[in-house]
């Protein structure tokens, strides 16, 4: 049985240390390359670069000069902002979602990869099956059912019930992605922890966990990444404003402002944003590695 | 047995008996203990997908409006999907959506990569460049286009349309805005997926006489296969679950002209209180992804592709 994504360390697709990879065999494309390369970078960073330069404009200005850089910046747009959309609440209800999702997608892919990399359980090649299709069903299939679950049990309007949600929809993906990063690992120190007497609970804490970092933090990239950009789920679980995480209660804010003060939106919008693009390339080898490894299948 | 033996043979043999039970519950334990471990993942799993989808198939066949009684009422809601305009204009719109997708941002995405291939600086700024806007969260992809295109004040005041609110324009322009998200993640996964193929092949196809487009056709194509086929794939699962774009940026407006089934299932079962009718419109959804996922895993059993 295959799988879904790589076997071996999740590679790494942008990685300037291999000198070896440049070259590809293909001719050099000379100057036209770039050019049409430069095209194509206009095309991703204009409009967020626009999107900075409108957030420091006013709404007058904003009328007569949509499409340059502002005249007069206008930081305080920020703290306007970031007072009206209620973004501190907002970041700091996004951080304890993103990170108790991070901690249990990562608990339970954890166990399952082990188990399904290493301990060949019986069953483990349904459950492949399972794990492939289930991560790809749509989750609007689940959204009805859970919420008249979640009324039921309280868990509606609630932070861990959205955190519940998010492990179980990220779960499959990240234990595939894991499985396959533990399967690139040797096994030869786990052989010899187990004839030292090393028994399941000890290997994985103290063999594998270690050797499976990367793979660890790659998943916990990706699936932190998803709770903080997730929207459907998270504009139907959650009611009370001071509950909405900053996704949502930018959402609320558009929804409530864009007609009357659209530079103000803005703003909130680049504070929203500023962090993922830090975040990003802080972490941009491994995140990159592990959101592209689904498609990875070469 | 016991005139033969006696007692103590017996009782040897119940003590082997019983050794013999211990060491094959011993056995199953060894063999079913790293269950154990994929304990949580089942548990989550069967509380959010499985329960959920099996009560969407169950819910699809009844009148439930979320509270009340349900009351079974055979493949009414399919016959009613059939036959209900909303449904099969949406579909419609899933269908173009699908098309868009997989005609505009898989080549640019191609490009892209092949661009990136027949340089020698800069590449990993490129990829970093062009992959930032997947990042990014919909809600604010959605309001940088917005302001970008804004009737009043942006692009569209120049040109005098107003793209979301034009009953033709809106769906091509909210793919459009997808699009800008998504095309460079494709850019990263081919360009990773070339990076593979071996370079002798190209340097062969050189000594030949092959052109750049000769190998991009005759070798970078069949190169990538694998990664271009199940991309498409799920080109075509994503092109039916769209929702954040619509929702966020039209609602399906104006007059459903952007209406695709996600908006659909959520307003019907949110808004207009009809959840059974929303699960059927659900499974169907489940259907095309599931078939396609099959299809998928059939193939690359039968052709072999190794991955």
């Amino acid at each position: 049985m295959g799988h879904l994504v790589p076997s071996g360390a999740t590679p790494s697709r942008i990685d300037r240390s291999e000198a070896a990879r440049l070259e590809t065999g293909i001719p050099a494309g000379g100057i036209g390359s770039y050019l049409a390369l430069t095209l194509l970078v206009l095309f991703a960073m204009g409009p967020i670069i626009l999107f900075v330069f409108n957030s420091l404009k006013t709404n007058s200005e904003l009328a007569i000069n949509p499409l340059g850089p502002p005249l007069q910046p206008r930081w305080s747009n920020f703290i306007d902002a970031w007072v009206g959309a209620n973004l501190a609440a907002g970041f700091l209800n996004s951080a304890l979602i993103v990170s108790g999702t991070i901690l249990g997608t990562c608990f339970v892919a954890i166990g399952a990869a082990y188990a399904m990399a290493r301990l060949r359980v019986p069953g483990s090649a349904a459950l492949l099956i399972y794990l492939i299709i289930g991560s790809a069903l749509p989750t609007q299939l689940f959204i009805t059912p859970i919420f008249y679950l979640w009324v039921k049990v309280n868990l509606y309007n609630t932070q861990i019930g959205l955190i519940i949600i998010y492990i179980g929809l990220f779960s499959p993906f990240a234990t595939l992605l894991l499985r396959s990063f533990l399967m690139g690992i040797p096994v030869e120190y786990e052989e010899a922890a187990r004839v030292d007497g090393a028994g399941d609970w000890q290997v994985l804490w103290h063999i594998v966990l270690p050797q499976a970092w990367p793979g660890i933090v790659s998943i916990a990239l990706v699936s932190g990444l998803a709770a903080y950009d997730e929207f459907l789920y998270a504009v139907t679980f959650l009611q009370d404003t001071d509950k909405l995480p900053v996704s949502i209660a930018l959402y609320s804010f558009q929804t409530s402002t864009y007609m009357r003060n659209q530079v103000l939106v803005n703003a909130a919008g680049v504070l929203m944003m500023v962090p993922v693009l830090v975040f990003f390339l802080l972490v941009q080898r491994r995140l990159v590695a592990g959101l592209t490894a689904g498609g990875l299948v070469a | 047995m016991s005139i033969v033996g006696g007692p103590r043979l017996a009782s040897s043999l119940a003590r082997t008996e019983q050794r013999t039970r211990i060491s094959r519950a011993w056995r199953a334990w060894r063999t079913w203990r790293g269950w154990v471990f994929v304990l949580p993942l089942l548990l989550v799993n069967v509380i959010i997908i499985v329960v959920p989808a099996a009560l969407s198939v169950y819910y699809s066949f009844t009148d439930w409006r979320g509270f009340g009684q349900a009351h079974l009422v055979g493949l009414d809601n399919y016959l009613r999907l059939a036959s209900d305009p909303d449904f099969i204009s949406a579909f419609v719109h899933n269908i173009v959506w699908m098309v868009y997708f997989l005609a505009i941002p898989i080549p640019i995405g191609l490009a892209g990569a092949f661009l990136l291939l027949r340089i020698r600086r800069w590449r990993t700024l490129f990829q970093l460049i062009f992959f930032a806007p997947y990042v990014i969260a919909s809600v604010i992809t959605s309001q940088i286009w917005k302001n970008l295109i804004d009737p009043n004040y942006g692009l569209g005041s120049f040109f005098g349309f107003n793209l979301l609110g034009d009953y033709n324009l809106a769906l091509p322009t909210i793919a459009t805005i997808n699009m800008w998200a998504w095309w460079g993640f494709l850019v990263v996964v081919f360009f990773g997926a070339m990076q593979a193929i071996n370079p002798e092949l190209y340097e062969a196809a050189q000594i030949d006489g092959a052109g750049v487009f000769a190998m991009f056709w005759s070798i970078m194509l069949p190169g990538i296969r694998p990664t271009l086929m199940f991309l498409g794939l799920m080109t075509i699962i994503w092109s039916f679950l769209a929702f954040d774009y619509v929702y966020i940026l039209t609602r399906g407006g104006p007059a459903g002209a952007s209406d695709v089934l996600a908006t659909l299932l959520y307003r019907d079962a949110f808004s207009a209180a009809e959840v059974g009718y929303a699960s059927a419109v659900g499974v169907v959804l489940g259907a095309i992804s599931a078939v396609i996922v099959g299809l998928w895993l059939v193939l690359r059993r039968l052709r072999k592709w190794d991955i």
